[in-house]
C-alpha cells in the first residue's frame, strides 16, 4: 500500500465516521456541513478531471456550476408553480430527473465553451474561461425570468424515491454515493486508453499528433466530461441551500472550486476531497475565531503555494505516484 | 437619439477606457517581462484609492492625495514583490493564480480591517468640479475630462519610459530575453521590484482617480481587474500598445452597447422587451467582444504568437 492509498483510505473514513458520529450525536449542523464538503468535492473533482489531467487550467468552471444550479432551480420553481417550461414541458421536482437536466445543460455548455476556448492556450485560455463564466454572471443578473440578481428560492427540497430528502443524514448519504461515484469514475477514466492519451497530450502534444491522435478532441471530451460533472455538482448545492442565485456563476466561484483542488493537490484522485474538506473546516473553525478570517485563509492558502508544493496530498505522500 | 447625447457617451467611454488603460499597463507589463499572472492587481487599485481618501480626509489636499495614492501603491507593490511575488516567477500559471487569490484575500480583509466595512467618499476638488462647455455647446463634467488628460499624459510618458530611456530599453530586453539581460549584467531582481511597483503606482493612481466618482470600499478592486484582464487579452498580453488600443475598444464597446442596444432591439420587439434584452446583452458585450477577438486572433490583437 502506498502512502497516498493510505491518505485516501483515511480521507473516505473520515468523511464517512464524521458524519455518522454527528448522526449519533444529534449534530444535524455537523451533517450539513459534511454534506457541503462531498458537494465542493464533486466539483473539484471535476475540474481536476480539467486541469489534473488535461493541463487546461479554466478559470470558469463556476459556469458549468452555475448552469447544474439553474437547471434545478428552473426545472423545480415549474413544478412548484405547475407552469411548463419555457412553454414546452413540465418541471420536476425529483432528483434523477434533474441531475440528467444538469449533466445535459452543464455539457452543452461545456461543448460550446470548450470548442470554443480550445482555440486558445496557456494565460490566453484561463482567461477566455474567466470570459464565459462572467459573461453567463451578467446574463444570470440580467434575466428577469429567474430572480434576477435576487435569485430564485425554491422552498421544498427535490426528493429521491425511496428516502426522505430533507432528512440531513439521507441528503448526505446521496450525495456521498454521487462523489463515490465521480472518484470511480475519474479513476477509470485515468487508467482507460483515452485518459492516458491525454495524460500523455499534456505532457507532449506533438507525440500524440504523430501516433495519430488528434490532441483537441481529447481535449474537448475531458473539457465536457470535467463541466458534466461540476455542473452535477452545481445542482446538489443548489438543492442543499434550497436556493440558486447570480453568485454560483460569479468568478469567485470559479476561484474556489480551483482552490480546493490545489490545495488538495493538482492531478491527484482525492486531492478536490482533500481540499474541500480543509477549506470547510477553516471557513468553519477560522470564522468561529474571528470576524477577519479572510486573513487567515489567504495566509495559510499562501504558505501552501510557496511552501507545500503538490498541495497536502503531495506533501503528505511525496511525489511520483500521482493517479493511484 | 441626440447627437449630443452619443458625443457624451463616447466621452464616458473614453474616462472608461482611460482608466482600464491605467489598469492594464501595470497588468501586462508585469505579464510581459515576468511571465506572471496577478490578480492581486486589483488591490493596488484599492489600496490606492484608500490612501488617497485618507489623505485627503486629513489634509483636505486633493492633489496631496493623488501623490499619497501613487506612493502609498508602489510601497504596497513593492513589498509584495519582494515578500511574495519573486517567488512565483518560476511557478506555473495555476500556482501564480492561486497565490495571488490568497493576495487579495489578506488585502481585502486588512483594509476591511483597518477601515472598517462602509465606504468612504473621496470629494471632486472645488477647481475640477463643475461642467464646461466643449466645442458644439456640449456640457461635459470638468473632472471626467481631467481624467481622460491624465489618462494620456500617463499612456504617453509610458510610451516614452519604453521606447527612449534605458529603463525602458532594460524592460523591453526583459520580454524578449530574461537569461540574456541577466547575463549582460542588468540586476534583473531590482528590475522586476520596480516594474511591479510602477504598474502598482498606476493601478493606484486610476483607483484614487475613480474613487472621486464612485465610493471608496473594499472590494472595489476586483471587477475593474476582471475587465483589466479582458483588456489586456484583447490586446495581447505583453504589449502596451495593445493595452491602450482593447482599454479604449472595451471602454467605448460597454458605454455605447448600453445605449445602442435597446434601440436596436425596439426594431424587433416590444420597448419593454428590448430594453431587457438590450441592457442584458450589454453587459455581456465586452465578453463577447474579447471571445469574438480570440477567435479570430487567439494571442490578442498585438500579442506575440503563441
Amino acid at each position: 500500500m502506498t502512502r497516498e492509498t493510505i491518505i485516501n483510505t483515511a480521507l473516505v473514513i473520515g468523511l464517512l465516521m464524521v458524519p455518522l458520529w454527528a448522526w449519533v450525536a444529534d449534530e444535524p449542523f455537523i451533517i450539513t456541513l459534511s454534506t457541503k464538503v462531498a458537494i465542493l468535492a464533486l466539483a473539484g473533482v471535476g475540474l481536476n478531471i480539467a486541469i489534473g489531467m488535461g493541463g487546461m487550467i479554466s478559470f470558469g468552471h463556476a459556469a458549468f456550476f452555475g448552469v447544474g444550479g439553474y437547471a434545478m432551480g428552473i426545472l423545480a420553481s415549474h413544478a412548484q408553480s405547475y407552469t411548463p417550461v419555457f412553454g414546452l414541458f413540465e418541471g420536476s421536482n425529483s432528483m434523477p430527473v434533474i441531475w440528467l437536466a444538469a449533466l445535459a445543460a452543464s455539457g452543452m455548455a461545456a461543448l460550446g465553451i470548450g470548442a470554443l476556448s480550445l482555440r486558445t492556450s496557456g494565460a490566453y485560455f484561463i482567461m477566455i474561461t474567466l470570459a464565459f463564466g462572467q459573461m453567463l454572471f451578467y446574463f444570470a443578473i440580467s434575466w428577469p425570468a429567474y430572480g434576477g440578481e435576487d435569485g430564485l428560492s425554491i422552498y421544498m427540497r427535490n426528493g429521491f424515491p425511496g428516502l426522505n430528502t430533507l432528512v440531513p443524514i439521507q441528503f448526505f448519504a446521496i450525495t456521498c454515493a454521487l462523489l463515490a461515484g465521480a472518484l470511480l469514475f475519474a479513476a477509470r477514466l485515468a487508467k482507460s486508453p483515452f485518459g492516458l492519451a491525454l495524460n500523455a497530450a499534456r505532457q507532449t502534444a506533438e507525440r500524440v499528433e504523430t501516433v495519430g491522435i488528434y490532441p483537441l478532441k481529447l481535449r474537448l471530451s475531458a473539457f465536457v466530461i470535467s463541466g458534466m460533472i461540476t455542473g452535477l455538482a452545481g445542482a446538489l448545492f443548489a438543492d442543499l441551500n434550497r436556493f440558486v442565485s447570480p453568485t454560483m456563476f460569479s468568478w469567485q466561484t470559479s476561484g474556489e472550486i480551483m482552490v480546493f483542488v490545489i490545495l488538495g493537490g493538482v492531478g491527484r484522485l482525492f486531492g478536490p476531497v482533500a481540499g474541500a474538506a480543509l477549506f470547510i473546516m477553516l471557513e468553519h473553525v477560522l470564522g468561529g475565531l474571528s470576524e477577519f478570517w479572510h486573513i487567515y485563509l489567504g495566509l495559510i492558502l499562501l504558505c501552501v503555494v510557496l511552501f507545500a508544493r503538490g498541495g497536502i496530498i503531495g506533501t503528505l505522500a511525496g511525489r511520483g505516484v500521482a493517479h493511484d | 437619439m441626440s447627437t449630443i447625447l452619443v458625443i457624451e457617451q463616447v466621452l464616458n467611454g473614453l474616462q472608461f477606457g482611460v482608466m482600464l488603460f491605467l489598469m492594464a499597463a501595470g497588468l501586462t507589463l508585469v505579464f510581459g517581462v515576468m511571465g506572471l499572472i496577478n490578480l492581486a492587481h486589483g488591490s493596488f487599485y484599492m489600496v490606492g484609492a484608500f490612501a488617497a481618501a485618507a489623505v485627503a480626509g486629513a489634509t483636505g489636499s486633493f492633489f496631496l492625495a493623488l501623490i499619497a495614492s501613487l506612493g502609498v501603491a508602489a510601497a504596497a507593490g513593492a513589498l509584495v514583490e519582494m515578500l511574495v511575488i519573486r517567488r512565483l516567477y518560476s511557478r506555473d500559471h495555476l500556482e501564480q493564480v492561486l497565490a495571488t487569490f490568497a493576495l487579495i484575500l489578506i488585502f481585502s480583509e486588512g483594509t476591511r480591517w483597518l477601515f472598517g466595512s462602509f465606504p468612504l467618499y473621496l470629494n471632486i476638488p472645488v477647481y475640477l468640479s463643475g461642467p464646461v462647455t466643449l466645442p458644439g455647446g456640449i456640457q461635459y463634467p470638468l473632472y471626467r475630462l481631467t481624467i481622460i488628460m491624465v489618462g494620456l499624459l500617463v499612456a504617453t510618458g509610458l510610451f516614452l519610459l519604453i521606447t527612449r530611456t534605458r529603463l525602458g530599453i532594460q524592460i523591453r530586453a526583459g520580454q524578449s530575453d530574461r537569461e540574456m539581460i541577466a547575463a549582460l549584467g542588468v540586476d534583473i531582481s531590482k528590475l522586476y521590484t520596480i516594474v511591479f511597483a510602477l504598474g502598482a503606482a498606476l493601478a493606484g493612481l486610476a483607483g484614487a482617480l475613480v474613487g472621486a466618482i464612485q465610493s471608496v470600499q473594499v472590494g472595489m478592486g476586483e471587477p475593474v481587474l476582471i475587465l483589466a484582464f479582458v483588456v489586456i487579452v484583447i490586446g495581447g498580453i505583453g504589449s502596451i500598445k495593445g493595452a491602450l488600443v482593447g482599454a479604449v475598444l472595451v471602454g467605448l464597446t460597454d458605454t455605447l452597447g448600453g445605449l445602442v442596444l435597446p434601440v436596436f432591439f425596439k426594431l424587433f420587439m416590444g420597448a419593454s422587451a428590448a430594453a431587457s434584452v438590450g441592457s442584458s446583452l450589454a453587459s455581456m458585450l465586452i465578453y463577447i467582444l474579447m471571445v469574438a477577438v480570440l477567435i479570430v486572433k487567439p494571442s490578442g490583437l498585438y500579442g506575440a504568437p503563441a
